[in-house]
């Protein structure tokens, strides 16, 4: 009877919310990329499950709650839009072309360097929408013929990468402006790299947000036309 | 008091919207999922001064300030697909790691080079 009590949600909402605590709290002390609290507490519960032998299935009974709050808090990405619109209206054209240059390098290199890796046409299409947020990314790997469950994982492979060291690799890279590095950060990883950005800079973060609606809307177009030139 | 009842609208109201957006995502089979298009509701009702920003200032912080931690059971999905991530483990991790960067450089540095001039920094 005992496993009945990882099957309640309140196991999975509190082993996620206790981890992430400890992971906030280890990332405070060191200021260390490997301890990201997103990627850590994947990580962690990954791990615990594993090491108890507690099927996903039981832990996700609870992490679902955890889940739905992620809908509204895209919706909240208004508010700072919003609140920055008029800089945000300065920069269309960078905004724009700068989307529209990462859809056309995501596609290429992710599905390009899959096959010449020698990846499954299979696997070579799931890297395609890797970039874009699940939701959107799932309908296009659905019309290109990938496979979803594959996607679904690398997007969010995806956007841990980002949040790790999104904004420490653009300014390796000599981007200084901080709405370039939450354009590139919210194209490339989505909302985990959002979520992250937001962290360091409250406008990147917006210009983040603002990416991954209109990453989704250009890949969602650009992406299935693309393969149907291959 | 007053923080609580304003947290109370404010999610009320971003619950709405999001519902509004799935019903406009799946009522029109768009590839735009519900909560993006209940952003950009929510971006047009600010701009009408139909929603005011105190109604939603208190839920929206709580929420962007643990965005990350929402994220979290996505990620240990992960977990059910190791077998398949693990049958063509190197395309998958180097073109997933590879591309990452390549997307951030080339959005970052084509963004960067059309930022205007006068532009200030955020905050």
């Amino acid at each position: 009877m005992v496993t009945d009590i990882f099957s309640q949600p309140l196991f999975g909402v509190g082993l996620t919310l206790l981890v992430y605590a400890l992971a906030q709290l280890l990332y405070a002390r060191t200021r260390s990329m490997l301890l990201t609290p997103v990627a850590f507490s994947i990580i962690a519960i990954i791990l615990l499950l594993l090491v108890f032998d507690i099927p996903y299935a039981s832990y996700a009974k609870g992490g679902r709650y955890v889940l739905f709050m992620l809908g509204p808090s895209v919706v909240a990405l208004a508010l700072p839009l919003y609140k920055r619109h008029r800089e945000i209206a300065a920069r269309k054209r960078p905004i724009l072309l700068g989307i529209l240059a990462g859809v056309f390098a995501s596609v290429a290199s992710a599905s390009g360097v899959a096959w010449f890796l020698g990846g499954s046409p299979a696997v070579v299409r799931s890297l395609g929408p890797k970039s874009v947020t699940t939701p959107i990314a799932i309908g296009i790997v659905e019309k290109i013929g990938g496979i979803p469950e594959l996607t679904a994982a690398l997007v969010v492979l995806t956007g841990c990468i980002g949040a790790i060291c999104g904004p420490e690799f653009c300014r390796l890279i000599g981007i200084r402006s901080v709405a370039a590095t939450g354009l590139a950060v919210g194209t490339a990883s989505h909302g985990i790299g959002t979520a992250r950005m937001l962290a360091v800079d409250r406008f990147g973060g917006a210009v983040a947000g603002l990416a991954i609606g209109l990453n989704g809307l250009a890949s969602a177009i650009l992406v299935p036309l693309l393969f149907a030139l291959f | 008091m007053k923080d609580l009842s304003g947290l109370s609208l404010g999610l009320g109201i971003l619950l709405a919207l999001q519902f509004v957006g799935e019903l406009v995502s799946t009522g029109f089979s768009l590839p735009v999922p519900g909560n993006v298009i209940g952003m950009a509701l929510l971006l047009l009702l600010l701009h009408l001064n139909v929603v005011k920003v105190y109604w939603i200032e208190a839920a929206v912080e709580l929420l962007l300030s643990h965005m990350a931690l929402f994220f979290v059971p996505a990620g240990v999905g992960v977990m059910v697909y190791f077998d398949l991530i693990r049958s063509e483990w190197l395309p998958i991790a180097v073109g997933t790691v590879a591309s990452t960067f390549v997307v951030m450089a080339v959005t970052g540095w084509v963004a960067e080079k059309l930022e205007p001039e006068e532009a200030g920094h955020g905050d």
